[in-house]
């Protein structure tokens, strides 16, 4: 059968595998990438005309709260993957604080047959370090290798078994998987709802220091550093863990950082007001820790956005604000949220941009994504990095609402996505 | 002016001149309840509703006499035997409140931001009685009056005020009100109860109380509650009291005609002794009857703003 073509013509294209960045054509043939630059003579099926348009890799989002099985009131395989080709993203790693958590062979099975069945775009699966996610003992990863976990993490808590880490650490390493580190020290974030600080003070809520997330990013880092382990720490929010990472990276101890767009678009004075939406863990944190992550962003010392995806019903979210649940939906929002805070303001050119939301993360996850070259899977995305929208409810295909944008205005608009060489959505 | 705000959450939001306003408001108020009748029409016909998630006399009491005092019906809602014992979200219990056509909900929370929440929710004017440890306007509304009543004008005033900062709503008010109005703010606690950044106010901080008390014009003397985390330092009363405790020995050292304020109820022989708190510079009980025409003034005022925009004060 003759495989179907696509011709985008005219476009800037960026491909951060191999540094380009130039105006020209990208020419798809079945499910991968053909030819870039000039496609004189390439005859498609499809022809689109992306004259001041981006053309780059779809995103690869490595921190993506999917909720099912167990949470499908919140979202579920199909209705966040949609949300996903929504937000120019192709693949995504689904976190394992789900009902069952995916801790064992069968869990993941299960988690397997539902992506088979119901995603519209590439789903990979984390396994949790540990039994149910409760720090106890460690949960099969073996059998979650198997069953095609790529990575570990018990995302939403941290180990605090400094022993116990430390043997996951030895075990993910001997079977070959990533670990991803929540870091948090629960003795010190306590029942915490807001960054420790004036805002805290202001709004009268109880505080949730720095110390508790970069203390225990200091622990993790030695222990990588001992076990030789790979290890991704996960939505790094302060300056402190900035320095910390960038420390252990000089150390050559084999280490990578992820932020997601809140923590360096907002400070913790988007939660004056009491917005629940503004209410995620880690906290938002102060101005001076804004800062701090876009310039680790800009110096490489954070390799990654990924949006850390958490949807929750409004029945979680408008409540009493020490009451309502952490976390915000991002994967409809990240890319317009880093194009407007780091691209058009001129901290991030295109091609670093793509790398922290496209090649990089796929390198991390050992995937086969987030190139724009000849022989690449053709999961592309077009922009309209001009094009300004205002966040509201209903453009969300995401089941839940829980934006920290809501109300504010984002340049940069996904007009086509494509996962191997088929448009999936498109305005 | 015209006042436009159709609730009241906090002092941090309003501008000096709304302060102001509200003061003036209230001492023309003040004046009806000095009369043989001490009512007025301006309510009439208006519902009022007490929704009290924590226990509360005189704040209560206080907003039930002045809606009463401006002919509003009244109903009071605690908590105990309500539909919030089965597990009814406050937006719920509120849209419940307004659907029986109550003009004013006059809420009391344990939690920060709850009065701002049902603001967010409701066409009803929402007046905070006292959020968490975020705010409780009222109070340093009627704390502010007092003071200015007794000495004229705010401005220049050195104001110092004593106890857990950490968890008190009505420090939190206190701060902004004062400080908006040109008074130099001094808090005076253990360091375990000064919450972060508070200085960032523009309030000074100072753990002797000594320093808090020399200079100062007035005093606001907080309650203590020992209950609350920080005060393991403090693991008797009797401690606190010789540290921090108002006494009248410890006052020789001020001036002379110090204010003594303090919002109520007290812990005789904790934070203040007896012979202070019924003492000649105690202002105690004028505050409480104060605060009846303030909270007057301030039902009134939301009422007046209610064919406005829609107004949250974030």
């Amino acid at each position: 059968m003759k495989k179907s073509t696509i011709l985008i013509k005219g476009a800037k294209v960026i491909d951060p595998a191999t540094n380009f960045d130039a105006v020209g054509d990208v020419f798809i043939q079945g499910d991968t990438i053909s030819r870039v630059g000039n496609c004189q003579g390439c005859h498609a099926d499809k022809i689109i005309e992306a004259k001041d348009k981006i053309v780059m890799p779809a995103l690869v989002d490595m921190h993506v709260h999917l909720r099912e099985p167990g949470r499908e009131d919140k979202e579920t395989v199909a209705s966040g993957t949609k949300a996903a080709l929504h937000g120019g993203v192709t693949a995504l790693l689904a976190m394992p604080n789900t009902n069952p958590a995916i801790d064992c062979a069968k869990t993941a099975e299960l988690l397997s047959q539902i992506i088979k069945k119901t995603a519209q775009t590439e789903v990979f699966i984390c396994g949790a370090i540990t039994k149910n996610r409760e720090g106890r003992e460690l949960s099969d990863i073996a059998g979650l290798k198997k069953n095609g976990a790529i990575a570990l993490s018990d995302d939403g808590s941290s180990v605090d078994n400094s022993e116990l880490m430390r043997k996951a650490f030895k075990a993910a390493k001997k079977a070959g998987l990533l670990v991803i580190c929540h870091c948090e020290d629960k003795t010190l974030s306590q029942d915490g709802a807001v960054n420790l600080g004036f805002t805290s003070t202001r709004l009268g809520l109880k505080g949730i220091p720095k110390e508790s997330e970069y203390k225990r990013l200091g622990r993790d880092v030695e222990l990588a550093k001992e076990t030789g382990a790979r290890v991704h720490i996960a939505h790094v929010s302060c300056k402190e863990s900035v320095e910390i990472i960038a420390r252990a990276k000089k150390e050559k101890v084999a280490i990578s950082a992820e932020t997601a767009p809140h923590y360096f678009s907002l400070s913790d004075q988007a939660v004056l007001g009491f917005d629940t939406n503004a209410k995620m863990n880690p906290p938002l944190r102060g101005k001076d820790d804004v800062e701090a992550v876009k310039a680790a962003l800009r110096q490489g010392i954070i390799d990654c956005i990924a949006s850390d995806h958490a949807p929750h019903t409004p029945n979680e979210k408008d409540i009493e604000f020490e009451r309502a649940a952490f976390g915000v939906i991002g994967l409809e929002t990240e890319l317009a949220a880093a194009i407007t805070e780091l691209v058009l303001p001129g901290i991030l050119s295109w091609l670093e941009l793509s790398k922290l939301m496209s090649y990089n993360p796929a390198k991390v996850l050992g995937i086969n994504k987030g190139k724009l070259s000849p022989g690449a899977p053709a999961d592309i995305i077009i922009v309209s990095p001009d094009k300004e929208w205002a966040v509201g409810k209903e453009r969300f295909f995401s089941k839940s609402k829980n934006s920290c944008f809501l109300g504010r205005k984002l340049k940069g608009e996904v007009s086509c996505t494509i996962h191997r060489g088929e448009i999936k959505w498109s305005l | 002016m015209r006042w436009k705000r159709k609730d009241l959450l906090d002092l941090e939001s309003l501008s000096p001149e709304e302060i102001e306003y509200i003061l003036t408001t209230a001492a023309s108020f003040k004046e009806v309840t000095t009369r043989q009748i001490k009512k007025v029409p301006a309510l009439r016909g208006k519902t009022v509703v007490n929704l009290f998630y924590e226990p509360s006399t005189r704040t209560r009491i206080s907003f039930e006499v002045a809606a009463k005092r401006l002919s509003a019906d009244v109903i009071n809602i605690s908590t105990e035997g309500s539909s919030v014992k089965k597990g009814e979200t406050l937006i719920d219990t509120g849209k419940n409140i307004e659907a029986l056509k109550a003009d004013i909900i006059v809420v009391r929370h344990s939690a920060s931001g709850a009065a701002a929440m049902l603001a967010q929710h409701l066409k009803a004017n929402v007046i905070n009685a006292g959020d968490g440890w975020h705010e409780h306007p009222t109070q340093a509304l009627l704390d502010i009056f007092t003071l200015k009543e007794k000495r004229g004008k705010i401005q220049g005033l050195k104001v110092s005020i004593i106890g857990d900062i950490a968890h008190s709503r009505v420090a939190r008010s206190n701060i902004w009100g004062m400080i908006k109005l040109g008074a130099k703010v001094t808090l005076c606690a253990p360091p375990m109860l000064i919450p972060p950044a508070i200085e960032q106010t523009g309030a000074k901080v100072t753990s002797d109380l000594d320093e808090a008390l020399k200079d100062a014009d007035a005093i606001n003397v907080l309650r203590m509650q020992f209950e609350r985390d920080g005060v393991e330092a403090f693991p008797k009363s009797s401690e606190y009291f010789k540290t921090y405790g108002i006494t009248e020995e410890r006052l020789q050292k001020a001036k002379k005609d110090i204010i003594v304020m303090h919002p109520g109820p007290i812990n005789r022989g904790i934070e203040m002794s007896s012979e202070v708190a019924d003492g000649a510079n105690s202002a105690i009980l004028e505050q409480v009857t104060n605060g009846i025409a303030v909270r007057m003034a301030v039902l009134f005022l939301v009422t007046q703003a209610k064919n406005e925009k829609k107004h949250n004060s974030h």
